[in-house]
């Protein structure tokens, strides 16, 4: 049998299980709590696994495999910045968001400030980052998935894109946050166990000595002790000084950037209480640092058994490196049935890790557009639950099909930036206003209105006009240059300016309310007020 | 929320007493300066993977060099500090937020 079609029975059994899952889920989502948060009635392991569901993208788990192997080191810098930036949210966010916030980010902001402003703000925020990253997603799925099973015309990754999105808008408009975090909870579980599966095996074949297998990967490479060190990728000698600053920009953004993104910070209201947000956090943490250094291993094994020729061959970026691991180490342990059989299994939990992500970003998008923008801007609060329920489900169809054409449209487009685009609006602009808001008496809706839109544009604004989108050889746009500014990733610039935003709009304004901040304080540090679980 | 007015003079005079100052201050004096020293540790090892690379491809022990015990680290220290936080937080803040909580839901109840 060939690997493509195993894969298929595989990942045609994943949708067949995580449909099924759905529409159970569908049946017991009646209240608006019920869709946006899934009753809140995730225990602390599940919304863990489901936090980890969320967050290890196929960016993170075959192109951080990818990265180690082919620019060695550097790959490992970027899930450090993914890791480290979860004791932010679990230190300043999480708990306090529970006690405070509702469904969606804006809860929190709206809380003490005028609520329209704040919330059109924090909902075209999080619409703008959610959009992003999605589309960063399902165009990476469409490359991927082709790659994965050999389809190569431009027909096959349209029709790859349009299926990924009907599945995602399927979970989404049918399961509501119970079903999505299913089928996150089940993902998070099938890759962890491929990846601890192989790193296994991997690490067997080298006597569990770490050293010879990074010896051997150095030599495989082509790349020597090189490939074992920083800057074969980011702030490389060649690129000099701006490069090195890059990095910086690049560690900034990711580690501040994770407690400001909206489909993460929704997952904390899934659970009955702040303690078990906290609980949630840390099994995360817990998850997505193991599976981090697995993804050392899967990288390191990739280049010491695959050797980075076949890698760059197969996918100049390295996305098939785990794939081709997998095949490789499969075959030299069971036999060719026994690398198939692997090749075909890590490619069915890409496909998994694929869908879950994209439904929780639709997820989160359409939740902040029917609840803020719809029920509390245009509606001014004159809505039922149920009218407000049935607007976010047309919104995640709509959502989704945008996503889908959009998608279509940019997948010939290197994309690829605007997962680091989304994270650095995330930590410029809702960063600031969130921590603000919890932590500083003082702030006020101009204060949040300008954090968000000043760390917003001015993210975007700087990446427009940064390479990656003209002048470079590998920029969205080739063949134009009107770039002028010289880094690829804004935070270092537009992070300070998110913060100092907030500030000036602060103080500029006379706005001061002491008694919302004493109930937001209370409520926040105590749990006093907060939503409970529904009960079934 | 017929109860609003009354409520926030509850919170205020929650904020202003003698516990919750107490409450807010364990909080905010481990985790303030604990972000600061984590963002610290690590801006350094980033830092450092820019600017000091002929240290951090300093060898240890095989292939084992600077960098990849660094980064290491890294993961270590996330662990520890999610492991310290849940320890403070069981022991010192917990207890108290639940007095606390008890307090203003009897005094808004009534």
């Amino acid at each position: 049998m060939r690997h493509e079609t195993l894969s298929t029975i595989l990942f045609v059994f994943f949708v067949a299980g995580t449909l099924g899952i759905t529409f159970w889920a569908s049946r017991n989502t009646k209240t608006a709590a019920d869709y946006y948060a899934g009753g809140r009635s995730f225990s602390g392991l599940q919304n863990g696994l489901a936090i980890g569901g969320d967050y290890m993208s196929a960016a993170s788990f075959l192109g951080i495999a990818g990265i180690i192997a082919l620019s060695g080191y550097d790959g490992f810098l970027y899930s450090i910045g993914f890791l480290v930036a979860w004791l932010v949210a679990l230190l300043l966010v999480a708990e306090l968001m529970r006690n405070s916030g509702k469904f969606t980010m804006a809860d929190v902001l709206a809380f003490r400030m005028s609520p329209r402003p704040v919330r059109t703000a924090a909902g075209v925020s999080t619409i703008v980052v959610s959009i992003f990253y999605l589309l960063a997603q399902m165009v990476g799925a469409g490359a991927l998935v082709g790659l994965l099973l050999g389809i190569h015309s431009e027909a096959g990754k349209i029709w790859t894109i349009i299926g990924v999105g009907l599945l995602m808008i399927i979970y989404v408009v049918f399961g509501g946050m119970k079903g999505t975090t299913w089928v996150q909870i089940v993902k998070a579980v099938l890759l962890m166990t491929g990846a601890a599966l192989i790193t296994l095996l991997v690490l067997g074949k080298f006597g569990f000595n770490l050293s010879s297998l990074l010896g051997e990967a150095a030599e495989k490479s082509g790349k020597g002790q090189a490939l074992l060190e920083p800057g074969l990728k980011y702030g490389t000698e060649a690129q000099g000084i701006a490069g090195k600053i890059d990095l910086i920009s690049l560690g900034l953004a990711l580690v501040l950037g994770t407690a400001g993104l909206p489909h993460i910070l929704i997952r904390f209201y899934t659970v009955p209480t702040a303690r078990d947000a906290r609980k949630s956090v840390q099994w995360g943490i817990g998850l997505i640092g193991v599976f981090y250094l697995f993804t050392l291993v899967l990288g390191f094994g990739a280049a010491a058994l695959v050797g980075g020729k076949a890698i760059t061959e197969q996918d100049k970026a390295g996305n098939t490196a785990a794939p081709q691991l997998a095949e490789a180490i499969g075959r030299e342990i069971f036999g060719e049935v026994g690398g198939t059989i692997l090749l075909a299994v890590i490619a069915a939990v890409a496909f998994a890790t694929i869908l879950a992500v994209v439904a929780g970003l639709t997820l989160a998008s359409s939740s902040s557009f029917a609840h803020d923008l719809y029920a509390h801007v245009f509606k001014r609060g004159n809505v039922t639950e149920r009218q407000e329920v049935v607007v976010a489900r047309i919104s995640a169809f709509v959502i989704g099909a945008v996503a889908i054409g959009l998608s279509i449209f940019a997948q010939s487009l290197n994309v690829a930036f605007l997962v680091a685009l989304a994270f650095a609006v995330a930590a410029s602009g809702n960063l600031p206003a969130i921590l603000f808001s919890l932590f500083w008496k003082r702030f006020n809706t101009a204060g949040a209105v300008s954090a968000i839109y000043g760390g917003l544009v001015t993210s975007v604004l700087l990446v427009v006009f940064s390479p990656v989108v003209s002048g470079a050889p590998t920029a969205m746009f080739p063949d134009v240059d009107f770039h002028w500014f010289p880094l690829s990733n804004p935070g270092i610039v537009s992070i300070p300016v998110g913060f100092l935003a907030g500030y000036l709009g602060t103080i500029l304004s006379k706005e001061y309310n002491a008694s919302k901040y004493a109930e937001i304080e209370v409520r926040s540090l105590t749990g006093v007020g907060a939503e409970k679980a529904s009960e079934h | 929320m017929t109860t609003r007015q009354h409520d926030a003079s509850v919170y205020e005079e929650i904020q202003t007493s003698e516990r919750f100052r107490e409450l807010r201050s364990r909080f905010r004096r481990w985790v303030f300066p604990m972000t600061v020293a984590f963002l610290a540790w690590y801006v350094l090892y980033v830092i450092m993977s820019g600017f000091a690379r002929g240290f951090m491809g300093t060898k240890l022990f095989g292939n084992i060099n600077v960098a990849l015990v660094f980064g290491i680290l890294q993961f270590v220290s996330t662990f520890l500090i999610a492991w310290a936080y849940s320890r403070h937080a069981a022991r010192k803040l917990d207890p108290l937020a639940d007095e606390l909580r008890h307090e203003v839901e009897e005094k808004t109840a009534a």
